[in-house]
C-alpha cells in the first residue's frame, strides 16, 4: 500500500512535470493579446503640425510612425507650413475622413479651438501636442509652460542678482501662440516676487532668428548694462545670442526648446547659459502613449481630459553630458 | 516734389521725432545698429531694384536667397570644404537665376508669373532634395567665414559695409555701364528698345542674374550672422517687404524711373520705424499697424501730390 502510494505519487509529479515541461515548449498564450491588435487594426492616425520639418515636428513624427507601422495603423500627416488657414482647411477635410486619432500641434489658442470641437462632436479623439488652444480635448502632451517659463526667469534672477544692473528682456516667440501664453505667465510669477528686477523690454521675434537678432542688438544698445535674456525658443534666440556677441557684453542668455543636439552644443560653448527642454522623443512617446490610451479605452471621443506635462530637463554646463540631447539628423537617415 | 523726396522728408522727421524723444536713438552705437537691422533688406532692394528699373520683378528672390545660403551651410556640415560649398550654393543660385532671365526674355513668359513658378521650384526643390532640415546651423567648421555676417571694420558692422558696396556698385552699373543704361532703355519702352537694336534678351538674361548673386550674398549674410538659415522665411513676408523698399522709395513698378538712392531712402524709413518702436517698446500687432499707417500715409500724400496722368502712365502699370 505504502509502495503503490509512492508510486501513484511519483507517477503524479512525473505526469505533472510532464505537462509543464509541455506547457513551456509551446508557450503560454496571452489571451489579451489578439485583442490588443485587433484595437489597432486598420486605424488611422492624423497629424496636423504647425510645420514639419523644424526638430519638433520631425521627432514626434518620427515615434507616430514606429508605432503605426508595428501595429498596422496608417499615420496622416497633413503640413500646413506655417499657415494657420492651410491648418484650418486640413482638419476640416480630415473631420469628413474620420480618422480615429486627431494630433493636433495649434500654432495659436484660437485658431483650431472650434473644429476641434466639432472634430470630438464628429467621433474622432482628439490629442493636442504642445501648443494647445482652448479648447480642452480627450488629451494634452507638452510641455507646462508655466513651469518653463518660472524656470527660465528664475534661472535669470538667480544670474542677475545684486551688484549687477538686474535689468532682463524678454523674447517672445508668437504671443498669441499657447507656449507663449504660458510662459509669460509663468516669467511674470517670478517677477512678481522679485521687484528688483527691472523688466526693460518684452518683445516678440516671430520664431526668427534674424527677427530676433535685429530686436536684441536694439534692447543692448538702449541697455548697455542688461544682465539677462529670457528667450522662449531655442532656434529663434540663437538670433539673440548672435547680438549678444556682436555687443561683446557677457549677457545670461536662458531659453527653451526641444533638447536638440543644437541645444547641448550651444550649452557646452557658452552660447546659453542654460535650456529649459522639453524632450521632443519622450514626447513622442507620450503621445504614442496616449494614442494606445484612447484607442483602447473604448470612451467615446470627448469622454476623457487627460493632461501630461513632459518633466522639464535642465541643460547647464553642470549638468550636461553625452547622450543628453537627440539628434534630428540622426532621424533621417 | 517726388515721391523720393516725400519719402525723404518723412524719414528726416521720423528721426528728429524720435532723437528728440527717445533717450539715446541718436547714439552712433544705435544708428549702427539701426542701419544694420535692414542691412539686408537694403541689400535685397538694390537687387530688386535693378529689375524693377527694367519692368522686371523677381518673386524668386526670397526664395532664391534663402536656399543658396541654406544649401551651403548644409554642404558645410556635411564635410564639404567651405570655399566649394560657397561656390556649388552661389551656382545654384545663379542658375535659378539665369533659368528665371531666360524663361522671360527667350520663352517670354511675363515677370511675374515667371518669378512666380520659381520661387516655389526653388523652395520646393531645396527642401525636397538638398536640405532636408528646415532651420539649417552653421557647422563649427564653418566659422572662418563668420566675420560675413557679425564681422567689424574700421567699429562699423560688415552688413552695412556690404550694403554700402552694392549700393555703390548697383549705382556705377546703372549709371554708368552701356547695360546700365539699357535697363532703364527696357523699362522705359521695350519695344523702342528693341527696334533700335538693344540686345534686350541679353540684358534680361544679365538683370535675373545679377538679382541672383545679390541674393545669395545677402544669404550669407544672414545665414553668418546668426549662425543658421531659416528656410521658412522663403515663406514669410520678406517678399512684400522688399518691393515695399523698392516701390516707397521711389521706383515706379511700371519701370524706367529711379535709382539706388530711391532704394536707400525705403531702407532708411523701415530701419528708423522698427528702430524707434523697438526702443518703445511697443507691442509687436501695434507694431504693425503703425508701420502700415506710416507706408499709406506715404502713398496718399504721393498720389495727391502727383495724381495719375493718362498721358504719361503706362499701360499695365500697376
Amino acid at each position: 500500500m505504502r509502495t503503490r502510494n509512492i508510486f501513484a505519487t511519483i507517477a503524479t509529479v512525473a505526469s505533472l512535470s510532464g505537462m509543464a515541461g509541455l506547457a513551456s515548449a509551446q508557450g503560454i498564450d496571452d489571451p489579451r493579446r489578439a485583442d490588443y491588435f485587433k484595437v489597432y487594426e486598420g486605424k488611422t492616425i492624423a497629424f496636423v503640425p504647425v510645420t514639419m520639418g523644424i526638430d519638433l515636428t520631425e521627432g514626434w513624427a518620427s515615434v507616430l510612425k514606429k508605432q503605426a507601422d508595428t501595429l498596422g495603423m496608417k499615420l496622416e500627416i497633413r503640413d500646413p507650413h506655417f499657415s494657420a488657414d492651410a491648418g484650418a482647411q486640413a482638419i476640416t477635410s480630415l473631420i469628413s475622413e474620420k480618422p480615429d486619432v486627431l494630433i493636433v500641434h495649434n500654432p495659436d489658442v484660437n485658431s483650431y479651438a472650434k473644429l476641434l470641437k466639432r472634430a470630438e462632436a464628429a467621433g474622432i479623439h482628439v490629442i493636442q501636442v504642445n501648443m494647445r488652444s482652448n479648447y480642452n480635448s480627450d488629451v494634452y502632451v507638452g510641455a507646462d509652460w508655466i513651469g518653463i517659463g518660472e524656470a527660465e526667469m528664475q534661472a535669470v534672477v538667480d544670474r542677475c542678482g545684486a551688484g549687477t544692473s538686474q535689468k532682463v528682456a524678454i523674447l517672445q516667440g508668437q504671443p498669441t501662440s499657447g507656449s507663449d501664453s504660458g510662459m509669460m505667465r509663468g516669467a511674470q510669477n517670478i517677477l512678481d516676487k522679485h521687484p528688483e528686477i527691472k523688466l526693460v523690454a518684452n518683445q516678440a521675434g516671430q520664431w526668427d532668428a534674424t527677427k530676433a537678432r535685429a530686436i536684441m542688438a536694439t534692447v543692448i544698445q538702449q541697455n548697455p548694462d542688461l544682465c539677462g535674456i529670457v528667450g522662449f525658443w531655442d532656434v529663434m534666440d540663437l538670433g539673440a545670442a548672435a547680438a549678444i556677441k556682436e555687443s561683446g557684453k557677457s549677457i545670461v542668455l536662458v531659453t527653451s526648446g526641444g533638447g536638440e543636439q543644437m541645444a547641448c552644443d550651444n550649452v557646452a560653448n557658452g552660447v546659453f547659459q542654460e535650456e529649459i527642454a522639453y524632450p521632443v522623443l519622450q514626447q513622442g512617446q507620450t503621445l504614442t502613449d496616449m494614442v494606445s490610451t484612447v484607442l483602447q479605452s473604448g470612451q467615446p471621443a470627448g469622454k476623457e481630459k487627460i493632461v501630461i506635462y513632459t518633466p522639464p530637463l535642465k541643460i547647464t554646463k553642470e549638468t550636461l553630458h553625452p547622450g543628453m540631447c537627440w539628434s534630428a539628423k540622426s532621424l533621417k537617415n | 516734389m517726388t515721391q523720393e523726396k516725400i519719402v525723404f522728408l518723412i524719414v528726416i522727421a521720423l528721426f528728429c521725432v524720435f532723437s528728440l524723444s527717445l533717450k539715446g536713438f541718436v547714439s552712433p552705437g544705435n544708428l549702427l545698429t539701426l542701419v544694420r537691422s535692414v542691412a539686408t533688406l537694403g541689400i535685397l532692394g538694390v537687387g530688386m531694384a535693378v529689375l524693377v528699373i527694367g519692368r522686371g520683378i523677381d518673386l524668386a528672390i526670397v526664395a532664391i536667397y534663402a536656399m543658396s545660403a541654406a544649401w551651403t551651410l548644409h554642404l558645410a556640415d556635411g564635410g564639404v570644404s567651405i570655399p566649394l560649398a560657397i561656390l556649388i550654393g552661389y551656382l545654384f543660385a545663379l542658375s535659378a537665376g539665369v533659368i528665371n532671365g531666360v524663361l522671360i526674355a527667350y520663352v517670354e513668359i511675363p515677370a511675374l508669373f515667371a518669378t512666380l513658378g520659381m520661387a516655389s521650384l526653388v523652395y520646393g526643390f531645396a527642401r525636397y532634395v538638398l536640405v532636408p532640415l528646415y532651420v539649417v546651423y552653421m557647422p563649427a567648421s564653418a566659422s572662418g567665414i563668420s566675420w560675413i555676417g557679425s564681422g567689424f571694420l574700421f567699429g562699423v558692422p560688415m552688413p552695412i559695409l556690404f550694403f554700402a558696396l552694392v549700393s555703390l556698385l548697383g549705382f556705377l552699373f546703372l549709371r554708368f555701364t552701356k547695360p546700365g543704361r539699357l535697363i532703364y532703355a527696357l523699362g522705359d519702352n521695350f519695344a523702342a528698345a528693341r527696334i533700335s537694336g538693344a540686345p534686350v534678351r541679353s540684358i534680361v538674361v544679365l538683370q535675373y542674374a545679377i538679382s541672383a548673386t545679390i541674393a545669395f550674398l545677402a544669404g550669407m549674410i544672414t545665414a553668418t550672422a546668426v549662425a543658421s538659415m531659416d528656410t521658412n522665411v522663403a515663406n514669410s513676408s520678406l517678399i512684400y517687404d522688399i518691393i515695399l523698399v523698392v516701390v516707397l522709395g521711389g521706383i515706379g513698378l511700371s519701370g524706367g524711373r529711379g535709382g539706388i538712392r530711391n532704394v536707400i531712402a525705403g531702407t532708411l524709413l523701415i530701419g528708423i520705424l522698427l528702430n524707434g518702436m523697438t526702443i518703445m517698446n511697443v507691442q509687436y500687432q501695434l507694431q504693425n499697424v503703425i508701420r502700415s499707417l506710416i507706408l499709406l500715409i506715404a502713398i496718399v500724400i504721393d498720389s495727391l501730390l502727383n495724381p495719375r496722368d493718362e498721358q504719361i502712365d503706362q499701360q499695365g502699370d500697376i
